[in-house]
């Protein structure tokens, strides 16, 4: 394409989608070079919403950082609080009661299963299908009041510490969440009738935005995107943490490489999901929900840690390099959605406009979280 | 005259009202309710609001384009209503060309995104102006080869007279007159779906995209040149949907005489509206691509078809 726009026969003009644009769900900015209605070149432009997290971790002690937290992905914000707690817990020694990390499994898959319907809704919004967001929001809205009411919050969560999670959940927190699951579970062959089978929808996501296994190995693309690809990773189990290995669950996998396929294997993770919370109830042990004997001020030893989770987006994982002082030497955030909008540049080439939106809105990104 | 003007007027309106409240019910909510009674008064509430708007013309817009699209858009969808005939001495101005005259205020739509999308100076509007022609021409072809049939069959281009020719039960409307062509219901289901292109609602918003190219042809209007576009929009669907009852589903003509014509000539157009609304918020939207592939290999092949069916069929018995 490039030499195509280079050879002077073929008028390219440039378009600035974003940084406020429908399609890019917050202020991405994609400088397109298009060749009428194909794209020659599509080039994202990060960092209209860096708030600089990284360097925030160096200047603020460990509890400090907290918040900092659930502010990077906004929709899943529950796993990236429970990769710093998983962090420092590994830095620290710190032992977890089995019953806060049950809490935790439960409260992040719901925090997925809420991720994901309105990264569906969304999608279908992309796509011009207006009524599912509705839908999805409507379901959205049961679990977000679940969280409230343990949490105390609704998306930006600061539930987990050090050890534990500051508050134990009770019995209407189970009672409504078996409820949840139980109303939740029909839903989403519904969602499959109304949306999935659609004609038009399958002509805009069927082929559209093939990414092989290789152009994900080579930009590190994780989560639904890289699972959409074939490949079955997935930390939950490859690199298990919390009590994963004890709850039974699979990882959809789609080979087919395209927009459905990984629009299909965030509907089956929903599912995946709700078994995973109901095992979590059911096995759920009595005893603290906080570590004893956490220290006031963190004091982590000399050293490099690494923790990594899987967010609704994909991996993220957490690395600090502590010299024994009360605030983290180097903090480094690896954030899925970089990796993953990073491909765009590549796959996009050749494209369509709009089946470009229709890939890129696949990737699901989550703006504040590529940027930091 | 000024009944059709009021006519017009109210349907402009409240049309509007018709399907947010519908989209509210489709989607789990209950769409507006603040102004007035079920939010009646939403409307005149949102003409208000869009007049009193200061109306800004970007730096780098054909001034005199860019004021001309909405009046280009608003005039002709006004005028194709002097043509509809509403009831059988209902017709505000009888011509003998009506259907013919119909078509020629429809393309004159596209014309209006086009000028549009071009005079705001925006790449975004310029995108969904080159579409949304394309769309029209693409989708003008089989409406009119469809539309054929029935002067064909009818040999008349007088609305009035077409309708006349049809009865009010629905096996003597046209779309069930198989003895003239068996693919009547089919080019039903053809002529709907042109009529949802040409008036460029969803599936078929290419001159939109919301998604996509952010609002399409009326990205920089604001104030009352956004709401004269929007205007134009409902002055297209009901004029498509009436064109659908008069060539379709036998117009004003009414079973058992029961009611007067103009009654059941309103029952069927706003029932298509209804259909209008109810495909907008069920389905996404189609691509481009798709959506001439559509046109080109589908519809007007059939078209086609059907066209010297019917003429077969007519030379035949």
């Amino acid at each position: 394409m490039s030499s195509l726009a280079q050879s002077h026969l073929y008028e390219t003009f440039e378009l600035n989608i974003g940084p406020q644009h429908p399609a890019t769900h917050g202020v991405l900015r994609i400088k397109v070079v298009m060749d009428g209605e194909y794209i020659v070149k599509a080039e994202p432009v990060l960092g209209y919403i860096h708030r600089m997290h990284e360097k925030m971790g160096e200047n603020r002690t460990w509890n400090q950082f907290w918040p900092n937290m659930s502010r990077l992905d906004y929709l899943s914000a529950m796993a990236y609080n429970r990769c710093y707690a998983g962090l420092m817990e590994r830095a620290m020694g710190i032992e977890v009661p089995p019953r806060a990390e049950y809490i935790r499994v439960i409260i992040e898959e719901l925090n997925r299963i809420q991720s994901h319907l309105l990264g569906f809704g969304a999608y279908v919004m992309d796509l011009g299908g207006f009524t599912p967001l509705m839908y999805a929001m409507d379901e959205r809205e049961q679990i977000l009041n679940l969280l409230e009411a343990v949490t105390g919050s609704r998306l930006t969560y600061c539930y987990h510490r050090f050890g534990g999670v500051y508050n134990d959940i009770d019995d209407d927190f189970i009672a409504g969440t078996r409820a949840f699951i139980k109303r939740f579970r029909p839903q989403i062959p519904m969602y499959h009738k109304l949306v999935t089978g659609n004609v038009i929808l399958m002509e805009r996501l069927v082929g559209i935005g093939p990414i092989t296994a290789e152009i994900c190995r080579k930009y590190g693309a994780s989560g639904p995107v890289l699972r959409g690809s074939g490949v079955n990773f997935d930390i939950r189990k490859n690199e298990p943490y919390s009590v994963y290995p004890e709850l039974d669950f699979d990882i959809p996998v789609y080979h087919e490489c395209d927009s459905m396929a990984r629009y299909l294997v965030r509907m089956d993770e929903m599912f995946q999901s709700t078994r995973i919370i109901e095992q979590a109830l059911n096995k759920l042990p009595d005893g603290p929900v906080m570590a004893e004997k956490v220290p006031k001020t963190l004091k982590p030893p000399k050293g490099d840690y690494h923790f990594a989770v899987e967010a609704a987006r994909g991996l993220f994982s957490m690395r600090t390099v502590s010299d024994g002082t009360n605030t983290s030497y180097r903090m480094r955030l690896r954030s899925p959605t970089y990796s993953n909008v990073s491909l765009f540049e590549e796959a996009s080439q050749g494209m369509l406009l709009s089946d470009a939106l229709a890939f890129l809105g696949s990737l699901d990104p989550v703006i504040p979280e590529m940027d930091r | 005259m000024i009944g059709l003007a009021a006519f017009i007027g109210v349907n402009l309106a409240w049309l509007g009202w018709v399907e947010r409240k519908g989209a509210g019910h489709f989607q789990r909510r209950i769409g507006p309710k603040e102004v007035g009674p079920y939010g009646l008064l939403q409307p005149l509430a949102d003409g208000l609001k869009l007049m009193s708007k200061q109306l800004i013309i970007p730096a780098n817009a054909d001034r005199a384009l860019y004021m001309a699209a909405p009046i280009v858009a608003m005039v002709p969808a006004v005028l194709s209503f002097v043509l509809i005939p509403f009831g059988e001495n209902l017709v505000p101005r009888e011509f003998n060309f009506g259907l013919l005259m119909v078509f020629a205020f429809a393309s004159m739509g596209g014309l209006s995104i086009l000028i549009g999308g071009w005079g705001s100076g925006n790449k975004y509007s310029l995108i969904a102006g080159t579409r949304a022609v394309s769309q029209n021409v693409a989708y003008e072809i089989p409406m009119l080869i469809t539309a054929m049939t029935i002067v064909m069959i009818t040999g008349s281009m007088d609305l009035n007279e077409i309708v006349r020719q049809q009865g009010g039960f629905f096996w003597k409307w046209n779309i069930f007159r198989l003895d003239k062509s068996i693919l009547m219901p089919i080019s039903f289901l053809v002529f709907f779906v042109c009529s949802l292109a040409e008036t460029n609602r969803t599936p078929f918003d290419m001159g939109e995209c919301e998604g996509e190219l952010i609002a399409g042809y009326h990205t920089e209007y604001g104030g009352m040149g956004f709401g004269l576009f929007m205007m134009a929009e409902y002055a297209n669907i009901v004029i498509g949907c009436s064109l659908t009852t008069i060539l379709f589903l036998g117009g004003w003509q009414c079973p058992f005489g029961l009611f007067p014509g103009p009654h059941w000539f309103l029952i069927k157009t706003y029932f298509l509206f209804w259909c209008f609304v109810w495909i907008r918020w069920t389905f996404p939207r189609t691509t481009f691509w798709g959506l001439l592939n559509l046109s080109w290999k589908y519809l007007i092949p059939f078209s086609l078809v059907n066209l010297l069916l019917t003429a077969l069929f007519i030379k035949v018995f």
